[in-house]
């Protein structure tokens, strides 16, 4: 039995509540699009195809972001290569092997949510002593990717787990009545019901890796080449932003047109998401 | 499953849609001040355009990072926003240009010209309104820079002022985050880059340049050393440079490169 | 493989994956302190609460004016984007037609994936001038707050949203079963029940807010002081170190680590408090 979205059967009725609510929407919807007005009017007549496809000049002033959005991908590819697996094995241990209030998943619970809340800034020194230094990295997407995967991990892991909580315990039930092992009732049933949660915590990543700005400067670099290999520095397009706008005389336009790039590059990522977790997981379990 | 398979097989082949890095190839690593960074970046993309086989990497980290990275080896070159003081004389400066400061107000602001007490008194706090020195009712609000910056350093330096004596209501970090600030407050008083400070000017941004102690604030007037307030942009290497090293330096310090120097609004230095 | 073997082996692997997330807290722990320990070690401490102001170069290191700024700027915000982030979430799922609501949530994500950059430069060419003609100087804690609270609405809403979806429907038949209005149901039904989710949601908000950086950089005025008003320039905890750390050697490097410390210990204060919360009710 899915659980059914309440949209159509309630309707909350209030007119307080209610012209709160609206206002609230009305106000952030607003509040977007001024935000989106003014990064079009600055940035748009800086989009084409020669935009995405050819390589910076005079300092991203002219020419294009190819070689940003190369290294944002390779570092985001890095990211969740890393996050996802653990996250999800993590997620699973902690709600399918342990009991709730068991030491080891009390302490491990504890460090995730510090973790999620550990300032960005934080991750970008560590990163930088720990990746690049320590493990002799250097400035490189890799680091990058591997710091960022840090900073996810914990989101996703908290939020997988919060959705297979949520799955009732007759379901499991079922299943081991069934004679289905851990291991296949994990596939078949629980995670796909917690598809949802899972997604909610791939967005929410995506977005989180999306925004950083600082960890990247500090782990995979200034460079504007494009990437050579994993070890290469490569600028992420958040980099180049703040670079843009902060850095270079009149970089303002430029700097607008790379981050309208960056939120059709979140879309799509937040679609890709969906559209794969829907596939894979959602799908399994048939709507009663 | 065709969806990933197609991951799955882009995943393979990007390592090696990559490209493999030319055995030969030499690279040269810069780090430090991220006000010469970008200048640094378009020096090392025309060498390396004339120079197949070269890489020219660029980091940034600020100018005390340029300094220290030098000195123990892990940059090819630092790059330094200020001329070197006396206790790092140990390493070799090649300066690239020079880079004028000013003081800058909003357009709006009537006041044409300051003197240098009246520069110091508002930056102490003596001063607070802007009809004291012949402008609007308006209170002055003093922006300044961080701490360990060189431009603040040269700002205090001239002024003969301490760090704690400036009583400040903004404090920025990047040039043009004092530029976009001065653009938005009319009872704003700044001090930044002539260069930029001109080009936003002429760009439409509401701001305007003041003259120190009598002399305009151009471009021209750094380079034939009449403007007081000046720094070199500089490279520094921890011993006097040879090989790869050296002809960066070269090229980067011939006249070749003026309109790249010129673009980012820094004076090339006459030879 | 024996199914009870397999499944043991599965449970090891799974544990000491989970295990390098304590190892991970630990690691960041040891070399915040490692690095903090010279400002720490003899015996000055007190001077990160006893100095008279923030200036390194005189090796005056007063942390407490840009604590109360950090602090101050995240209760501001929260107490705007928690309301708006949970009628966010309430417009999602019951207020709005589908097609608008599907909008609305797509709209909420892009909001969470815009970088600080982009809202600190929005911040400071728009928002900043805007309150500079009420009030100079216009980059104050009233900026800083209104900024965080824009950036952090999208995590309590997202997270809040999740969280009500994932009610059983059962508890709304009940309530309905029981003859109960749909806000009844809502408030005092599905709320409690999914509050552990909302929880999350907000406590991942409140450290997300500690932590930024760019935006409040950007807006805040960045001048160290206990702020009078509003409407006064603050610098907060984690500005000061991007600002200071690129320039900053030994001593005052040290302190800034110090900082660093100092943020990730209120971090987990508060992860300790929401606990304490959520066991309590």
């Amino acid at each position: 039995m899915k659980t059914m979205s309440p949209r159509r059967t309630h309707r909350l009725t209030d007119h307080v509540l209610a012209t709160f609510v609206w206002l609230t929407a009305l106000s952030v919807a607003g509040f977007f699009c001024w935000l989106l007005v003014d990064m079009v009017s600055q940035g748009f007549d800086r989009l084409s195809w020669d935009f995405l496809t050819s390589e910076p000049e005079r300092s991203g002033r002219r020419g294009g972001i190819a070689p940003m959005l190369v290294s944002t991908v390779a570092v985001l590819i890095i990211t969740f290569v890393v996050a996802i697996p653990l996250g999800v094995a993590t997620a699973i241990w902690l709600s399918e092997f342990t009991r709730t209030q068991s030491r080891p998943a009390v302490a491990i619970r504890f460090s995730l949510d510090v973790l999620a809340g550990v300032p960005s800034i934080v991750y970008g020194l560590f990163g930088s002593a720990f990746f690049c230094v320590w493990l002799g990295m250097g400035y490189s997407l890799l680091a990058g990717g591997l710091t960022l995967a840090c900073m996810v991990l914990p989101i996703l892991i908290r939020t997988t787990e919060a959705g297979l909580a949520a799955v009732p315990a007759d379901w499991r039930q079922g299943a081991s009545a069934l004679g289905l092992t851990r291991w296949a009732a994990l596939r078949f049933l629980l995670l796909p019901a917690a598809a949802p949660a899972i997604t909610a915590g791939l967005l929410l990543g995506i977005g989180r890796a999306l925004a950083e700005t600082a960890v990247l400067l500090f782990t995979s670099g200034y460079v504007d080449r494009m990437p050579a290999s994993w070890l290469d520095s490569g600028r992420v397009l958040a980099v180049h932003i703040f670079d843009l706008s902060m850095n270079v005389t009149g970089g303002d336009k430029a700097a607008y047109g790379t981050a309208l790039v960056l939120l059709v590059l979140l879309l799509l990522l937040n679609g890709l998401a969906m559209a794969l977790t829907d596939r894979w997981l959602a799908r399994r379990i048939v709507q009663a | 499953m065709r969806l990933s398979t197609m991951l799955l097989s882009f995943g393979l082949l990007f390592p090696v849609s990559f490209g493999v890095v030319a055995a030969d190839t030499q690279k040269l690593t810069l780090t430090g001040s991220s006000t010469v960074a970008p200048l640094v970046l378009d020096l090392g993309k025309r060498f390396e355009k004339q120079n197949p086989g070269v890489r020219i990497d660029v980091q940034a980290g600020g100018s005390s990072r340029g300094l220290a990275d030098a000195r123990s080896g892990l940059a090819d070159l630092g790059m330094v926003s200020r001329a070197l003081k006396p206790d790092e004389a140990d390493l070799t400066s090649y300066v690239l240009a020079l880079d004028g400061i000013t003081i800058v107000l909003h357009k709006s602001n009537p006041v044409t010209a300051l003197s240098n007490e009246q520069i110091v008194a508002i930056y102490t706090g003596k001063i607070t309104n802007w009809k004291t020195v012949g402008g609007k009712d308006l209170p002055i609000t003093v922006v300044n820079k961080a701490e360990g910056r060189s431009t603040l350093e040269l700002f205090l330096q001239y002024f003969k002022l301490k760090a704690p004596d400036v009583k400040a209501q903004v404090v920025i970090g990047d040039n043009q985050q004092g530029i976009k600030t001065l653009a938005g407050n009319p009872g704003a008083i700044g001090y930044v880059s002539i260069g930029s400070a001109e080009y936003e000017e002429e760009d439409g941004t509401p701001i305007k340049l003041l003259p120190i102690n009598g002399v305009a604030a151009t471009v021209a007037n750094v380079r034939n050393r009449t403007f007081p307030l000046s720094r070199p942009l500089v490279l520094v290497s921890r011993a006097p440079a040879t090989g790869l090293t050296k002809r960066f330096i070269d090229f980067a310090q011939s006249r070749q490169v003026y309109d790249l120097i010129q673009e980012q609004f820094f004076v090339p230095v006459a030879r | 493989m024996s199914p009870s073997r397999a499944e043991a082996w599965l449970s090891r692997s799974l544990a000491w994956v989970a295990g390098s997330a304590v190892a991970l807290l630990a690691l960041i722990f040891l070399f915040l302190i490692t690095e903090s320990l010279p400002a720490l070690v003899d015996g000055h401490w007190l001077r990160f609460f006893n100095s008279s102001g923030w200036f390194p170069s005189a090796g005056e290191f007063n942390l407490w004016p840009m604590l109360l700024a950090t602090v101050l700027a995240t209760l501001g915000a929260l107490v705007l984007a928690v309301p708006m982030g949970l009628a966010s979430a309430f417009f999602v799922s019951f207020c709005a037609p589908p097609r608008l609501a599907d909008m609305y949530q797509r709209l909420l994500m892009l909001l969470a994936g815009i970088p600080s950059v982009v809202y600190g430069l929005w911040g400071l060419t728009v928002l900043v001038p805007m309150i500079a003609e009420v009030a100079p100087p216009g980059a104050s804690l009233l900026s800083a707050i209104l900024i965080l609270a824009i950036m952090i609405l999208p995590t309590v809403a997202l997270t809040s949203d999740a969280a009500l979806r994932a009610v059983p429907v059962s508890y709304w038949r009940g309530g309905q079963a029981l003859g109960l209005s749909s806000q009844t149901i809502l408030l005092k039904i599905a709320l409690p029940a999914a509050r552990t989710g909302i929880f999350t949601g907000i406590l991942l908000a409140t450290t997300r807010a500690l932590g930024e950086t760019m935006a409040v950089l950007m807006v805040a005025g960045n001048v160290v002081q206990v702020p009078g008003s509003l409407l006064d320039s603050v610098r907060v905890l984690t500005a000061n170190i991007a600002l200071e750390m690129a320039y900053a050697t030994d001593a005052h490097k040290a302190s800034l680590y110090v900082s660093s410390l100092l943020l990730t210990l209120v971090v987990v204060m508060i992860v300790a408090l929401g606990r304490r919360l959520e066991a309590r009710s």
